[in-house]
């Protein structure tokens, strides 16, 4: 089955800055995808050429098998996107904004009625785009990129800036397409949680470079190390010799928070010699917790900085 | 598919354009309730019979020293011959000042107001300009101090010297109604050539602010984007916003005229056909350079530039509130063929001197060009990410 995405070694640079530096992306019908990464990791840039919007300096993009370059009317119409940040014309409605969107493809009032019962914005049809909130903006956006029944759906930071409710309302209503539908999807997102909670497969990229890619489960079990403990000591700044020369484990030590991590495959052995080298050295924990590792951590181990930053 | 009319689509840009501009209330009081005010302002202020006042200081002999008390035998022997020679009246208002006042129907009434004073208080009202005029009583005769250069000040000594003291060489020696005969014909007053002006500013300011700005904040919402990246036609795009903002225009210019109707009694003397040519061609004109001033950016503010060094410039210009006739020689030939001068001369000549489309046909063509130029260089450059 030819995949629906198809990128193939791709280059983008604005001036001297270059956004996207090689990047290889499939993706299958159906699939879900999530391109994941901090701001300014080329994220956008790199769904911006998947949407027609940008042209790669070199590289080759396909979607449904075809270049952007003749194919623009075909593509548009196969394709729904949502693009960071888009704000509508102030002074019309809910309904007249997917009204005229639904014109662009000859749609008509029905499957117009039917997206705003999608996004649950039946108490809002009247409503100005400019007096809705965030969440209701981009729940409006998503209508307009679901319209045409596209087999490919491109989202860019859908959820960037909303609070937890109005993120998990955006989730249900993608989860709910997921299920009813056959369409593919690719996310940028900079929350671990949206791309563990909504897609099949997740590309961790920054400074325009992929870093890894896989399934959830692929991801993490990668490195053996698997349990994150988490801890604060009684001394806030305990020299990092400590950490470097007798330490059986690499310490990832935050001095500006006072806290460390450390990575553990097996508890029950590992935890142990780790209590009896603070022990030895003489320093006294204040807190510990013990948690999953989480796609964070592994950005972390990375890059030495984290996702959200 | 792409190439015909998608009749659907472009009924919709065409009502969500519409509907974007006449749902902002300020819209009705800036584009139709403001020119109005406008034109009954200027209209009133320059085209009804006013009163005229001249404000003159005055010195009189031992003024210098500091007797500013005027003597009403003094004043009285001053101005006998404007009191009994051409029916002046003469009012002793307080110690300091006095006013010489005629009624005219024909001319206006005029007075002039004298205020007594020293030397350098009134020299600081004339550098004020709150007095044009200084006439001190000596000894030899009465000597008018003024700029000649300004000709407020000019118009005041002209005006008021044949009558006072002796008088001057220069002589109004008959009854004013006798020589003046005030212009009432059709299409002579100010506000005939105003009324043109205006509706042709009018028409500007909308295409200019109307298209350019709606653009450059769509573009600056990333709208634009969003919509070129749906199989929307983007001649429908553009074609729709213009059609609404001719639309728009018409409606304006209409109230407009028909409030010059009924308050000035204003009338269009020459073709209709004439008219709505030029009034379209002026439109396209201005539509095909919005259209280019906004092909580009997506800054507001450089957009607020662009759109005044073409806005500002022909408003002076053109003759919209004060003939061009008053510029250099050497200019008035560039400042014809500006677009807003096109416009403004086309609506002008049908308007008060009666042409037809045979005398606004060319200039009717050079906007329809001047239009068509920018559009497509316009829409050549036009960035829509």
């Amino acid at each position: 089955m030819t995949p629906v995405i198809e990128v193939k070694n791709v280059y983008k640079s604005f001036h001297s800055i270059r956004a996207v530096n090689g990047i290889d992306l499939t993706v299958g019908k159906g699939q879900f995808t999530a391109v994941l990464g901090p701001n300014g990791a080329g994220k956008t840039t790199l769904v911006e050429m998947i949407e027609g919007i940008q042209i790669p300096d070199s590289g080759e993009i396909r979607v449904m098998g075809h270049a952007w370059k003749g194919n623009e009317e075909a593509l548009h119409r196969a394709i729904g996107i949502s693009l960071q940040e888009t704000r509508f014309m102030d002074r019309l409605t809910v309904w007249e904004t997917l009204r005229l969107f639904a014109s662009f493809y000859d749609l008509g009032k029905n499957r117009v009625s039917e997206l705003i019962e999608t996004v649950n914005l039946e108490e809002k049809t009247a409503a100005y785009t400019m007096n809705l909130s965030g969440g209701q903006r981009q729940r409006l956006a998503l209508a307009i990129a679901l319209l045409n029944r596209p087999k490919i759906l491109l989202l860019d930071e859908p959820t960037t800036g909303l609070d937890p409710n109005a993120r998990r309302e955006i989730w249900a209503i993608l989860l709910d397409l997921k299920r009813k539908s056959n369409t593919s999807l690719v996310l940028t997102t900079h929350y671990m949680e949206e791309a563990e909670h909504l897609c099949d497969t997740i590309m961790i990229i920054d400074k325009g470079v992929v870093l890894r890619e896989g399934t959830m489960d692929q991801l993490l079990s990668e490195d053996a190390a698997e349990k994150i403990i988490a801890f604060s000591l009684d001394a806030p700044h305990p020299p990092r010799s400590h950490f470097e020369n007798k330490c059986p484990f690499p310490v990832r030590w935050d001095s500006k928070n006072g806290k460390g991590t450390i990575a553990l495959s097996s508890l029950e052995d590992q935890l142990p010699q780790f209590l009896s080298f603070l022990n030895a050295c003489g320093l006294h924990l204040r807190s510990m917790e013990c948690r999953r590792k989480t796609l964070d951590d592994l950005f972390t181990q990375m890059t030495g900085r984290r996702l959200n930053e | 598919m792409n190439k015909h009319i998608r009749t659907r689509q472009f009924w919709h840009l065409t009502m969500a354009h519409l509907k974007d501009v006449a749902r902002q209330p300020a819209v009705l009081f800036w584009g139709v309730i403001f020119p109005i005010l406008l034109a009954i302002g200027l209209g009133m202020a320059f085209t009804r019979d006013t009163e005229t006042i001249h404000h003159i200081g005055f010195i009189q002999p031992g003024g210098h020293t500091g007797d500013h008390a005027v003597k009403p035998s003094e004043i009285e022997d001053i101005f006998k011959r404007a009191v009994n020679d051409y029916g002046y009246q003469l009012t002793i208002r307080d110690e300091t000042s006095f006013e010489l006042a005629m009624k005219n129907d024909t001319l206006g009434d005029t007075s002039f107001v004298f205020e007594s004073s020293s030397w350098e208080a009134l020299i600081i009202k004339l550098k004020q300009g709150r007095i044009n005029l200084i006439m001190e009583k000596t000894a030899s005769g009465l000597v008018y101090h003024f700029d000649p250069v300004n000709p407020h000040a000019r118009l005041a000594w002209l005006t008021v010297s044949p009558f006072a003291g002796e008088g001057t060489s220069m002589v109004l020696d008959a009854e004013p109604e006798a020589t003046v005969s005030p212009m009432e014909l059709p299409g002579t007053r100010y506000i005939d050539f105003l009324i043109p002006g205006l509706v042709s500013m009018t028409v500007m300011m909308s295409c200019m602010w109307g298209i350019s700005y709606g653009m450059i904040d769509k573009r600056s919402k990333k709208l634009l984007r969003r919509m070129v990246a749906t199989p929307m036609v983007k001649s429908h795009f553009l074609g729709s916003l213009v059609l609404v903002r001719i639309f728009i225009n018409t409606v304006e210019s209409v109230l407009l005229v028909l409030a010059a109707w009924l308050i000035f009694d204003i009338v269009i003397q020459g073709s209709f056909t004439a008219l709505v040519t030029v009034f379209l061609a002026g439109n396209i004109a201005f539509c095909g350079i919005a259209v280019f001033v906004s092909s580009r950016t997506a800054s507001t503010e450089v957009g607020n530039g662009m759109i005044n060094a073409v806005v500002m410039p022909m408003t002076v210009l053109s003759g919209v509130f004060f003939s061009y006739y008053n510029f250099p020689d050497w200019s008035i030939p560039i400042i014809e063929k500006l677009p807003l001068t096109l416009l403004a001369d086309g609506i002008r000549s049908i308007f008060t001197e009666g042409a037809g489309l045979a005398e606004t046909i060319s200039a009717s063509i050079a906007l329809l060009l001047v239009g068509a130029v920018f559009f497509t260089a316009g829409l050549k450059a036009f960035k829509w990410h």
